[in-house]
């Protein structure tokens, strides 16, 4: 087995000392950083890309809230303005109410006063007219013309009564 | 036709002088070290020369290779491994790089050489024990008295823990030397199979060689990480002295 022949020992541990170190030297300066720096730098730029992202998402959150904010804003607004809005509505229709009501008041008061006015004419007429038909009355059946102080006087007490 | 173990015999290709009484002439597993050294720098370093932020396939592997040895050194000695991490990347691309180049035909695989992995082994366990020294000075010694156990079952115990620490270099190296030498060993035995079956009765070990192929490139592999995890487990003993 040429793997038990000391003769080539010393040589083989010789070169493989060599062949390591010089190895060892390479990797230790030139791959390991290489490669490290890479893996590093990656990391890195991965790193940051997550960072940039949750730097973004955050922004946008507080984009959303100002939105959100507007619009709760907006719309306290037009409730506001839309309660301003049907208060004075309403504010006018009470008012004009009030004034047809007053209107309608007045006009019913003076139509009281005409029918009373009416009627008192009416009556005056009634009793005129009853004062005369009495007298009348009076002297058709007497054959004496009658006083018609006293016929109107008994007119008015009858109706008087009868009133 | 060259025997099953012909694969494994050294070469030398360039005669060196002596250096201290030692034989250093450049090897066919010299040669192959250096290939190993170059295709792990060029595979690390050319692939990942664009730096790219999203990786093309060379490059992902590249990375791939980093993470999962960053990871195995994370999860075995947690934080207090990271400076070993060039160490540990090293010494994993270099036993990947031998163990995958042996795969290619007509190359020589230096991880085959029980000198190698017991080189590699010991410089392993020379470190771990230097490290726990540095860190935990004599208390080191405590690694070796297990916790909870009477004091009688100590004069067992404690040679028993001793030994077993010792072997740890050996039992290392023999098992990447003994895989990578049994599955090339085997693949070169069934390939004299097909030649010496002819073509009649070739296809059937040679059907076999393709399946084994993809089998040792799979020891290859997995003997790799082992070795790996299990420097990783070591340093982790020597950094928090823990059964």
């Amino acid at each position: 087995m040429p793997q038990l022949d000391p003769t080539f020992f010393g040589t083989q541990l010789f070169w493989l000392a060599v062949c390591f170190i010089v190895l060892y030297v390479l990797m230790a300066r030139v791959a390991i950083p290489q490669l490290g720096g890479i893996l590093k730098q990656r990391e890195d730029k991965i790193q940051g890309d997550l960072e940039s992202a949750q730097k973004l998402k955050e922004e946008t959150k507080s984009v959303i809230a100002a939105y959100e904010k507007a619009l709760a804003d907006a719309r306290s607004q037009a409730q506001a303005l839309s309660r301003e809005t049907a208060d004075a509505a309403s504010a006018e229709s009470s008012r004009r109410q009030q004034e047809v009501a007053t209107r309608i008041a007045g006009e019913l008061a003076a139509a009281e006063r005409r029918i009373a006015e009416a009627r008192a004419t009416a009556m005056a007429g009634v009793r005129n007219m009853a004062a005369e038909v009495a007298g009348s009355a009076f002297a058709r059946l007497t054959g004496a013309p009658a006083d018609q102080t006293k016929v109107t006087a008994a007119v008015d007490a009858a109706l008087k009564g009868g009133a | 036709m060259a025997g099953p173990l012909e694969q494994f015999k050294i070469k030398p290709l360039i005669e060196l002088p002596k250096l201290g009484g030692i034989d250093i002439s450049y090897t066919n597993s010299a040669l192959w070290m250096t290939i190993a050294v170059a295709v792990v720098m060029l595979f690390l370093v050319l692939g990942s020369r664009q730096r790219a932020l999203v990786p093309g396939r060379w490059q992902s592997m590249a990375e791939m290779s980093y993470e999962f040895v960053s990871n195995m050194l994370t999860d075995q000695t947690g934080a207090a491994g990271k400076p070993f991490f060039p160490f540990v990347f090293t010494l994993f691309m270099f036993i990947l790089a031998g163990n995958l180049l042996g795969m290619v035909p007509y190359s020589f695989t230096f991880t085959s050489h029980i000198i190698v992995t017991f080189g590699l082994a010991f410089v392993v366990f020379l470190g771990v024990t230097v490290i726990a020294f540095i860190k935990h000075g004599v208390h080191f010694f405590s690694f070796f008295v297990p916790k909870g156990v009477p004091a009688v079952m100590l004069i067992l115990l404690v040679p028993i823990e001793i030994l077993s620490y010792l072997i740890r270099p050996v039992s290392l190296s023999i098992r990447l030397f003994a895989n990578m030498m049994a599955g090339h060993t085997m693949l070169k035995v069934f390939a004299g199979f097909v030649i010496g079956l002819g073509v009649l009765g070739g296809w059937a070990p040679m059907a076999l060689n393709v399946v084994l192929t993809g089998f040792e490139v799979l020891v290859a592999l997995l003997q790799t990480y082992v070795f790996a995890v299990l420097t990783c487990i070591y340093l982790n003993d020597a950094l928090h002295l823990e059964h």
